[in-house]
């Protein structure tokens, strides 16, 4: 079997990935306090990337909402270290749980549906989940957002600061990333990739179609929780905001500009687009979304398949 | 032979597009281990009948069943579970993957465990694709993708695909079209190969392929089944050469030329078609 698993890695790009993964390391010792917060938001916004790459890439589900099951894992997480346990690893769980549970009633509405209407499915639900967040004031505080919440204890120690904040972000990433590397490369994996190749020849097959793509979003949406619990631990003040189109947009155009169904490129993607939104975009006098923008229909143009095939190509 | 004892049977099958009834009251019954060909002009509802048989369609009227067991609202999905194996009249595969996986994909669901994110079984499953590769000679293939693949190895490809689910009954649909002589020779000994309790089920053009295959055969025509019986029963019936070669056609090239004849002829042909 001729796949990009962890097994057919050959040791030179076990060697740029032991390197990279030790340049990320070693990023806080040397940057200046400002890139290693920017950084930290690329992590966590990689995460989310990647897990909608699960959908996008390798189940083949256009998901215009994946923003949600993120805000709804911040949420989780900050309510849970405002009113119970500040405790990182419990937050990140009750997030990865809350998003995964959101997405299986999502997923029951939404997975039925094809193309187009999935789309459209997925976008009505992360609408209502918004306004939901706007709404419940006693949980979520509303409009003003859940605010105060207290730096995430590992341990017993209070992770305060950008460097330790950051070593814990990248460690969550890892693991995430790991986790979805280890599903894509699965036989779940192959039977996502077989039902996004060609889903009626599945159901001639006799899979249960509806069952794995339902089992695809549920993962996706419980990693974009954990993400979201990171996003908590880092920001410690979760808005309305981050559960709408202002995330699931990016998280899309990070998918596209890095290459769906690579895993590894939406990490890239998602890097371009948070360096554009937040970092170009105050330089621009906030057009960073124009340029955003333009960056995206270049790489649709120019690189087809994203950053990854680009990569790929030329090696 | 009865529904209880046949592997598949149906019974007033039929399936209406509108006014068309592209499959109208079909009774079959395929005894475990037949060798059943259908065949009958284009348009004649045989893939339609297919279609019904896997669940791919829904009947507007009519029972089937499956070793005695009504499957007639069982979906497609749980049909082949069931051991309903099916290829398309045209190649339907996983095109980004190797021929290897497209095997290995079918091959999991008996095998291993396709919903478990961990490696599982992965050698029983490489081994049987490996087998199935051989059988359908596709060994040298393995690595390729199944998009650049010739034709005649995707159809090959699809027949290791379906016998990779393990079908009780296997159903082909124009298993040879579009097949060279000798890819269709090497496709007829591989059918002739099957095991003896597979029972098989299949539309096929090329008579001779048919003739030499099938032990019954079943001949439709206009969505109904015109005359089902033994390859030489089909090939001697007047009714049968009449559905293929169309009535009066052979004499009416021998009558005296008479313009006005012909003319109305040629026009009757032109609104005919």
């Amino acid at each position: 079997m001729n796949r990009p698993g962890w097994g057919a890695l050959p040791w030179r790009r076990w060697g740029l990935l032991a390197a990279l993964a030790l340049a990320l390391a070693a990023a806080p010792l040397v940057l200046a306090p400002y890139a290693v917060t920017t950084l930290t938001r690329i992590l966590v916004f990689a995460l989310l990337a990647v897990s909608l790459d699960l959908l996008v890439g390798y189940t083949g589900l256009p998901s215009l909402g994946h923003g949600a099951y993120f805000g709804v894992g911040a949420y989780a997480a900050g309510w849970v270290a405002i009113h119970a346990t500040a405790s990182a690893p419990v937050t990140l769980a009750v997030a990865a749980a809350a998003g995964g549970l959101v997405a299986v009633f999502a997923g029951l509405v939404a997975v039925r549906a094809r193309g187009v209407y999935f789309l459209m499915l997925t976008l009505a639900i992360a609408e209502i989940v918004q306004q939901l967040a706007e709404s419940w004031h006693d949980v979520t505080g509303g409009s003003n957002g859940l605010y105060g919440i207290p730096a995430a204890t590992l341990g017993g120690n209070a992770l305060v600061g950008d460097q330790p904040v950051y070593w814990w972000v990248l460690a969550v990433f890892a693991a995430g990333i790991l986790v979805l590397r280890a599903i894509a490369a699965s036989p779940l994996g192959d039977t996502l990739r077989g039902i996004c190749d060609n889903e009626a020849r599945m159901r001639a097959l006799g899979y249960r179609v509806y069952l794995y793509k339902l089992a695809a979003f549920v993962i996706a949406g419980s990693i974009a929780g954990l993400a979201g619990g990171l996003l908590a631990a880092q920001q410690r003040l979760v808005t309305p905001g981050d559960l709408g189109l202002g995330t699931s947009i990016p998280a899309l155009l990070a998918v596209i500009i890095g290459g769906e169904g690579s895993l590894w490129g939406p990490c890239f993607g998602a890097a371009v687009v948070i360096v554009i939104r937040d970092y170009l975009g105050s330089t621009l006098g906030g057009h960073g979304s124009l340029l955003l923008g333009v960056v995206f229909v270049a790489v649709v143009y120019l690189l087809p398949g994203g950053l990854a095939r680009a990569i790929r190509g030329r090696t | 032979m009865t529904a209880a004892t046949a592997a598949l049977a149906c019974a007033g099958l039929s399936r209406h597009f509108g006014a068309l009834r592209a499959v109208d009251r079909v009774e079959l019954s395929l005894p475990p281990g037949a060798r059943h060909a259908l065949i009958g002009p284009n348009g004649a509802g045989k893939s339609t009948l297919f279609r019904l048989l896997t669940g791919g369609l829904r009947p507007t009227a009519g029972q089937i069943w499956l070793d005695g067991a009504d499957i007639t609202p069982t979906s497609e999905a749980r049909r082949a579970r069931l051991g309903i194996g099916q290829t398309f009249q045209h190649a339907s595969l996983f095109l980004s993957m190797t021929a290897g996986e497209n095997v290995a994909l079918a091959a999991e669901l008996r095998l291993g465990r396709p919903w478990w994110p961990a490696p599982a079984a992965r050698r029983a499953v490489r081994e049987r694709t490996g087998e199935l590769l051989a059988q359908v000679g596709l060994a040298d293939r393995a690595g390729r993708k199944a998009a650049a693949l010739s034709h005649g190895e995707r159809r090959q490809l699809e027949v290791a695909v379906a016998l990779a689910t393990e079908p009780r009954v296997l159903l082909l649909d124009e298993p040879a079209a579009g097949l060279s002589p000798a890819e269709s020779a090497r496709l007829a000994a591989l059918i002739q190969r099957l095991p003896a309790h597979v029972t098989l089920l299949f539309v096929e053009h090329d008579l001779d392929l048919v003739f030499r295959l099938a032990t019954r055969v079943t001949v439709m025509h206009l969505g109904a089944v015109l005359l089902s019986g033994t390859p030489e029963e089909v090939r001697l019936s007047p009714a049968v050469q009449a559905a293929y070669l169309g009535t009066g056609r052979r004499q009416d090239l021998f009558l005296p030329p008479d313009p006005a004849a012909r003319d109305a002829e040629a026009a009757d042909a032109t609104s005919a078609d």
